[in-house]
């Protein structure tokens, strides 16, 4: 029998049609849509008097424009405001399930998917947003689409798409202390490089990996655009269906354990080949944090920004404009440069495990006098299990407050925006120019290294509080 | 029925620039529209104008030497979101092809879907339009889709480019991918019932 990988077996079976030439007509199971990638697919879909073909299928969240403190009130920017209006309208008129602001449901899409059970092994997701690849965490196959693909997929269910190149990137041995998923993604994409997995769907496989928790397994499936690629995924084990179980929209009962029996069909057969393998050792993984303006531009946290002479000379304009950009000079450290804004969210770090390893790490210190620090859940369950397990009260303490949740100063469509020039240690997936706000400047770390920039006001390596 | 795309001379706007990514191309505080529409204005917007909104002279879309209807940019065009006002912003400003070495998916995808074609040179052939374009900005290129080739006219050299033939036809008689979905309603409901 033929060796399937992971993901051949799942995209294979959602292949309606080859055509002949072009790309693959793909089924997609699940959809996940918000309020900016949207409006212009419904008006799309009105000119030409269509209907939505599977309406079950897609699920809505308003989350990107959202403010992160009153949401009971009217969101005060008209523009942003309207655009919230626009999707409430859209899924009310094409017959969609929609989570609206201070529904408990609401929350980041691609948080709210999985911690629902929409989210499944096996199936084909896709969302007008690049984090889609989050959702592969669950051995499914998910990307990010653009606003034409939308109004395919709600007009037909189906997508065109070549089908990409296949890559397997392992990660073998143990963690070591203080090294949290995020460290591994940064740590990867450093070593790819922003483009280096385009063109290509990335199994993430090996010892490490497969001791990271669901939401760890999420962090480092969402940040795989970050190289380029198509989307990153796992194949799903117990880790995945201790999460999933019982979970509102998983199956239950009976078909659940017939769907279990599925699943475990799907891993990678023994001697199924891969276009590209990449292996590295967990124990070269050092906590991270990024010194430029993109997700490749990343060094453990204790060591040396490039020099000028380590760059190939076709980079050597980019890397000084990203740079100049930062206030960095080549060959320095990070270590004790002082900060000015904390963010922990995004669909990046917006989980409870992230906000119980940011409190566990702050409790007993109190936040630094010149940090700005927005703690962002990434929906309100989050922020529910956040009180109900007292983590409020820990943040508290030491100095924090709570936000209500959404997309925020991850890309800083609403309020939440870095003031130009500041320096920002933020659990997020880019640091581009103007990110976070025009002028910001971004570095990417894990939620520990956060923790430890913002109880200290400084680039501080965790470990020398663990 | 969108616009066909044949054959294209124009001058070039030089972005010698790698890892341009969707953040440059459009900021997302103005993703907030509701249409297609009006993009192009704030096409790089923070290259262009400083926080005053006062041009910068020194980016090139800001240099009147500089016009034409095709982008050149260094490696690695359109990385990061999936924002397809990316696409539109580039279109909406006038371009129809952006030639580059090397391009991220999704932002491919979403020009092919916008009647944008980007074309993919070797390292080699771009850095030639660039020494072109930077000696003489009169200097024209050629993309030619039926033929599938780039002509850089100042020195008469060319290349082939890859395309895949759907996507070939589609910009070339104006249809779009939701006509041929929409044609295939019958074979999904089919496949439904079958899977």
């Amino acid at each position: 029998m033929e060796k399937k990988t992971l993901f051949d077996k799942i995209w294979d079976a959602h292949v309606v049609s080859k055509i002949e030439g072009g790309p693959n007509q793909l089924y997609i199971d699940r959809h996940y849509l918000h309020e900016v990638t949207s409006p212009q697919a419904f008006a799309g879909m009105r000119e030409r008097n269509l209907s939505v073909f599977r309406p079950e299928r897609t699920t809505c969240s308003p989350d990107h424009n959202i403010p992160t403190l009153n949401q009971d009130k009217p969101i005060s920017d008209p523009v942003s405001r309207n655009q919230v209006d626009t999707l409430m309208k859209n899924a009310k008129d094409f017959g969609l399930t929609v989570y609206g602001l201070l529904n408990p449901k609401n929350g980041i899409i691609h948080v709210i998917g999985p911690e629902n059970g929409y989210t499944q092994p096996g199936m084909t997701i896709v969302c007008g947003d690049s984090h889609t690849s989050t959702h592969g965490a669950m051995g499914a196959v998910a990307f990010g689409i653009g606003t034409s693909e939308v109004e395919m997929v709600l007009a037909s269910q189906c997508v065109l798409q070549p089908k990409p190149m296949k890559m397997r990137i392992s990660v073998e041995g143990t963690l070591n202390k203080g090294v949290t998923a995020k460290d591994v993604a940064l740590y990867i994409i450093s070593k790819m490089t922003t483009g280096g997995a385009t063109g290509y769907f990335v199994e993430f496989a090996g010892s490490a990996i497969r001791s990271l928790t669901m939401e760890g397994r999420m962090t480092l499936c969402n940040m795989s655009i970050e190289m380029g690629a198509r989307g990153g995924m796992i194949a799903p084990d117990e880790v995945t269906f201790e999460y999933l179980k019982g979970r509102e929209f998983a199956p239950q009962g009976e078909a659940w354990d017939k769907a279990v029996e599925e699943w475990k069909k799907l891993p990678t057969d023994e001697g199924a080949v891969f276009d590209k393998e990449v292996v590295f050792d967990a124990s070269d993984i050092a906590p991270m944090i990024t010194y430029g303006t993109n997700p490749g531009m990343g060094m453990a946290i204790d060591g040396n920004i490039p020099s000028l002479e380590d760059i190939d000379a076709a980079g050597q304009i980019s890397f000084e404009k990203s740079l100049g950009y930062m206030n960095f000079a080549p060959g320095e450290k990070l270590i004790g440069k002082s900060i000015d804004y904390v963010f922990l969210g995004s669909c990046t770090n917006g989980r409870i495990e992230d906000f119980r390893a940011f409190a566990n790490f702050v409790k007993g210190h109190k936040k630094a006098d010149n940090v700005t620090a927005w703690l962002v859940p990434g929906s309100w369950n989050v922020e529910k299990a956040i009180r109900a397990e007292g983590i409020d009260k820990i943040l508290e303490e030491a100095g924090f407050e709570l936000r209500q949740p959404g997309c925020s100063a991850c890309l800083a469509m609403n309020d939440d925006k870095i003031p130009a020039g500041k320096y920002a240690v933020s659990t997020s997936n880019r640091n581009f120019e103007g990110r976070q706000g025009p002028g910001a400047r971004t570095m990417l770390a894990s939620p520990l290294v956060a923790a430890a920039a913002a109880i200290t006001g400084k680039i501080t390596d965790p470990r020398d509080f663990m | 029925m969108r616009e066909k795309f044949e054959k294209l001379t124009s001058t070039c706007v030089p972005l010698p620039i790698e890892n341009v990514d969707t953040d440059q191309i459009i900021p997302a505080r103005f993703l907030k529209a509701t249409t297609r529409e009006g993009f192009g204005d704030n096409l790089f917007r923070d290259w262009r104008y400083d926080k005053e909104g006062n041009k910068i002279d020194s980016f090139v879309l800001n240099n009147p030497a500089y016009s034409g209807n095709i982008l050149v940019a260094g490696k690695n065009f359109g990385s990061g979101s999936s924002r397809e006002h990316a696409a539109w912003a580039v279109a909406g400003y006038g371009f129809r092809a952006v030639v580059s070495s090397f391009f991220a998916d999704i932002f491919k995808n979403n020009a092919l879907n916008n009647c944008v074609l980007p074309v993919v040179v070797s390292e080699e052939f771009l850095q030639g339009i660039f020494d072109a374009v930077e000696a003489d900005h009169s200097n024209t290129v050629t993309i030619d889709l039926p033929e599938q080739t780039i002509t850089n006219n100042a020195t008469g050299e060319s290349e082939k480019f890859d395309i895949n033939p759907y996507k070939k036809n589609c910009l070339m008689n104006g249809f779009d991918d939701i006509d041929y979905l929409l044609s295939k309603k019958s074979d999904i409901e089919a496949w439904e019932k079958n899977r």
